[in-house]
């Protein structure tokens, strides 16, 4: 893994005169999404008047503000006094929590999908698990399943649609699983499809449109505009940037008692909180992340 | 009281000014796509301008009013039918109890407004009545009006202090042409492009293609320039491609060179294409007059140029209630 982005300033660009544009590295990186992070949750806590939306994504941050209350150059001015206090941390930690998602992996709904638009995929012939194990230099597509629950990922943005969360694989660069997206994006995506597409895994929070290689499907809704489950009782999204997800291999009779309990209004996420620590992560990974799912043992 | 949509037209959503503070988990603004059009409805029907109406797409609704009601129908150029007798836009109309309001074929532009005194009076969702179609929330049900749908009126109090006006001045009301020019600040990742690309960009006359609605526009036109580059780790693999990144509402993206997408009220929050330009907020409303075909040129301006037209946008939206928002 690349170690921590110290010292290289942020890229400051308007998107308008609604918008400033924070890039804080062109590539992706644990410690760049680390920054977007810490930046975007110090500037919400100032509750700076006229700041309308801050949406940290991979390696940069959004700000949506309102130019009648907040002078753009006074916001700017603002932002710069966060990125320095944050390049300043000496040890960044980020207090989140761990959540469990449980996979129905090589499930028969993004079988049935992937096989309607196959004409242009780059492996017509066979499955997306298949081109993605072997993309990885995998013998099967268990042991690409395998890599995929065995380590942690973080949710590095939210967002495309409503509560759609994007997820950076915690290990080292070289073991990233890497899958290129579809040669040309699909019309239909089954709702919470479990995607990859570059370095990031995504869950899609609702049908729809999407160009991701598809591995499998969640169990429970990730989205729920009703409000009906207890995950969902203060917001109808779930994921939050920050997250870190364990995804949980189940095969279809529990996948199917999973959706009893969603059915029934039962359904509730594992999840146990967790200070995540960069430096940990980027030195020690294995370790690390061997610690970090072990919190949920026994909740 | 209600509206019985008998026939829902093409796109018909309850909109009002927009849902803000959840772009960054992926809910974008919604609102009125032609916000002006949609306040000077407002206006006429004696609301405040945070009431919702309906936005109507090419093909209008037909509907029957239950009760007593006062109505505007505003935007682009079309005509309004009250039990089949013709009426105007732009200005206040009054209903009966079992009044029928139709329309006629779109004579321009792409979307028109129907303001009624009280406002739509669907369940606020995130603050907002706005319909967000993909993420079935707000409006009615989360959706495009339905034939048989009975659409809920507020209680509209006439408004207190000033009449609200019977029609909106002919110098006031937007205009919709078939050539337009559209103001952009170039930024974000303008870089990207090589100069040639970005004086494409500003130089040439785009052609709105009907791949066009509340996510975004997309224009037909000449190739554009990228600088072609070693791509940095987890963009993907096109010049035209950058790590996913939050998108700028009205920035404007040019996937693989080709047809360039300005990205519209119901935009999705981001993802891996590099914005090279943002239209301004004073020139948003002009997109969502554009009916595919329009002729469109992208003029550079820089910020206190945005920040003067968004001033004149100001005071003439004062003119229109008569002391300011």
């Amino acid at each position: 893994m690349t170690a921590p982005a110290a010292g290289a300033a942020a890229r400051y660009t308007w998107g308008g005169d609604e918008f400033l544009f924070v890039e804080i590295d062109e590539a992706m990186s644990l410690a760049a999404n680390f920054r977007s992070n810490a930046m975007a949750s110090l500037l919400g806590a100032d509750k700076v008047g006229g700041i309308t939306d801050i949406c940290p994504a991979n390696a940069s941050l959004l700000i949506r503000f309102d130019p009648d209350v907040l002078p753009p150059a006074e916001l700017e001015e603002r932002v710069r006094r966060v990125e320095e206090t944050v390049a300043r941390a000496a040890h960044p930690t980020l207090d989140t929590r761990l959540v469990e998602i449980p996979v129905w992996y090589n499930d028969p709904y993004t079988n049935e999908t992937a096989a309607r638009f196959r004409t242009n995929h780059q492996r017509p012939e066979g499955t997306d698990l298949e081109f993605a194990a072997r993309e990885n230099g995998l013998s099967s597509i268990d042991e690409f399943i395998r890599r995929h629950y065995g380590s942690p990922w973080l949710v590095s943005m939210v967002g495309f649609v409503a509560g759609l969360p994007f997820m950076f694989q915690i290990v080292p660069q070289e073991q990233q699983l890497e899958v290129p997206k579809y040669l040309s994006p699909r019309t239909d995506t089954p709702a919470l499809t479990v995607g990859h597409g570059g370095c990031f895994a995504c869950i899609y929070s609702v049908r729809g449109a999407g160009g991701y290689q598809m591995f499998g499907i969640a169990a429970a809704p990730i989205f729920d505009p009703a409000q009906s489950l207890p995950d969902f009782k203060d917001f109808m999204v779930f994921f939050r940037p920050g997250d870190i997800v364990k995804f949980r291999p189940v095969d279809e009779a529990e996948y199917r008692k999973i959706q009893d309990e969603v059915e029934a209004g039962t359904f509730k996420y594992r999840q146990a909180p967790v200070q995540f620590d960069l430096q940990r992560a980027l030195e020690h990974p294995a370790e690390y992340n061997r610690e970090i799912l072990e919190r949920l043992n026994g909740i | 009281m209600a509206f019985e949509i008998l026939e829902p037209g093409l796109a018909t959503t309850v909109q009002d000014r927009g849902r803000f503070g959840y772009y960054n988990v992926g809910i974008p603004q919604g609102g009125a796509m032609d916000a002006l059009s949609a306040e000077m409805a407002n206006a006429l029907a004696g609301n405040t301008p945070a009431e919702a109406v309906l936005e109507c797409t090419y093909m209008g609704p037909r509907f029957r009013t239950d009760d007593a009601a006062v109505i505007a129908v505003t935007g682009a150029p079309v005509d309004v039918k009250v039990n089949g007798g013709a009426r105007g836009e732009w200005s206040r109309l009054e209903l009966d109890a079992g009044d029928e309001v139709s329309f006629g074929i779109l004579r321009g532009g792409t979307r028109f407004y129907i303001a009624v005194r009280g406002g739509i009076d669907v369940p606020v969702v995130l603050g907002s009545r706005s319909t967000y179609g993909l993420g079935g929330i707000g409006g009615l049900g989360g959706r495009p009006l339905r034939a048989g749908d009975l659409v809920p009126v507020g209680n509209g109090a006439a408004p207190d202090g000033s009449e609200p006006p019977q029609e909106i001045d002919p110098g006031l009301r937007p205009v919709f042409e078939k050539e337009v020019s559209v103001r952009v600040m170039p930024g974000l990742y303008d870089h990207r492009l090589t100069a040639r690309g970005m004086e494409t960009l500003l130089g040439a006359t785009w052609t709105l293609t009907p791949v066009a609605d509340r996510t975004g526009l997309r224009y037909s036109g000449p190739e554009v320039e990228w600088e072609p580059r070693q791509q940095p780790f987890g963009a993907g693999s096109d010049p035209s491609n950058i790590v996913d990144a939050g998108y700028a509402v009205g920035s404007i993206q040019i996937p693989g060179g080709k047809e360039p997408i300005v990205l519209h009220r119901d935009a999705v929050s981001g993802g891996g294409y590099a914005m090279v330009a943002t239209v301004i907020s004073a020139d948003m409303d002009l997109l969502a007059r554009s009916a595919p075909g329009t002729k469109t040129r992208f003029r550079s301006v820089s910020m206190d140029e945005a920040l003067a037209a968004r001033a004149h946008q100001r005071s003439l939206r004062a003119r229109l209630w008569g002391s300011g928002d």
